[in-house]
């Protein structure tokens, strides 16, 4: 790997998280945007959840993962701490798949 | 103004709660950290050079990519593009994140920095601007520095734990589901996180990595009917 490799993909990054920022910076926005914007997190994380329990890389694969983060489900339903759900998702994938 | 309430929100019980899910949430990055150092290492980066990439470029999705493709062996172009890819969706967030984070340029360009999937959640989560942007720059500041002493540490150490033994790879999108879960009790985020991830699962076969993720943001929709007023 090149330094040039790892400050090309830094400067990338930061031009990424900077854009977003850069593009609504002050300006008051009229509410549908606001209301749409304010939907961002809860669509995105949504999807990064069910990639990183479903996928591996493009392929869809159903594993321990999804016994992991079942339980996690209940343990948030059920309003477990935070440190809960994440020792609950790890320990149960880690279980399941030492059986498999 | 904004000072004092913040000093108020300092006192505040609930936000300490706030603050412990984040730093809890920073320590657990922290230690899927050590993961990313070892891997990185071993896909042939420097020390220097993995330490840096988790200073600098600071998205863990990326990083990851990045030395899993180079260290397969495949081109700088291919491992460049695909990190590139998974870190647009910080632009997203960043269009979410900027009406909470106004100030200095200066603290807005610090922010950015640490625009990444955990801090815009935690963020979210949050039903008052004044925790809204405590959560921000707590997970922030907490999972920038686990995750570089994580990086450190794998990097050095080289030796460290296969997160897939102990169930770490799945820690991730269950601590995602407990922090967005009071988001989801709410009909309109509910419905968008439903479009998001189901649009995601859709076109994960047929899309490089990344895409999905961003197509998933087709769910803000959701939000473009005007609410109809609720008679008092």
């Amino acid at each position: 790997m090149s330094w040039g490799f790892v400050f090309a993909l830094a400067a990338t990054a930061y031009g990424f998280k900077v854009l977003g920022l850069v593009l609504v910076g002050d300006r008051t926005l009229p509410p549908v945007l606001e209301r749409c914007l304010a939907l961002i997190p809860a669509a995105l994380i949504a999807a990064i959840i069910v990639k990183d329990t479903f996928s591996i890389g493009q392929h869809l694969q159903l594993d321990a993962r999804a016994a992991g983060v079942g339980a996690g489900v209940i343990a948030a339903w059920r309003k477990a701490p935070l440190i809960a759900v994440i020792v609950i998702g790890a320990a149960v994938t880690a279980a399941v798949r030492a059986l498999a | 103004m904004r000072n004092a309430g913040i000093c108020r929100v300092w006192r505040d019980e609930r936000l300490r709660a706030v603050a412990a899910a984040c730093v809890t949430l920073g320590f657990a990055v922290g230690v899927f950290a050590v993961s990313f150092g070892v891997t990185s290492v071993s896909a042939g980066a420097s020390v220097a050079q993995t330490c840096a990439m988790s200073l600098l470029v600071f998205t863990g999705a990326s990083q990851f990519s990045a030395v899993s493709v180079i260290g397969a062996g495949g081109s700088a172009a291919s491992a460049f593009g695909g990190a590139a890819l998974l870190a647009a969706r910080n632009s997203v967030y960043g269009l979410a994140m900027a009406p909470h984070l106004r100030g200095k340029l200066a603290t807005r360009l610090v922010a950015a920095q640490l625009t990444i999937d955990e801090s815009t959640a935690m963020a979210a989560a949050q039903d008052d601007e004044a925790h809204r942007s405590a959560a921000f720059w707590i997970t922030g500041l907490s999972v920038y520095l686990f995750w570089n002493v994580g990086t450190l540490l794998g990097a050095v150490l080289g030796s460290a734990i296969d997160p897939t033994v102990y169930g770490l790879d799945a820690a991730f999108p269950a601590a995602f589901v407990a922090i967005l879960w009071p988001l989801l009790r709410q009909r309109r985020p509910a419905l968008s996180a439903l479009i998001g991830a189901s649009l995601c699962l859709l076109l994960i076969p047929f899309t490089p990595v990344g895409v999905p993720i961003l197509c998933a943001a087709l769910g803000i929709l959701v939000g473009v009917p005007a609410p109809v007023a609720v008679a008092e």
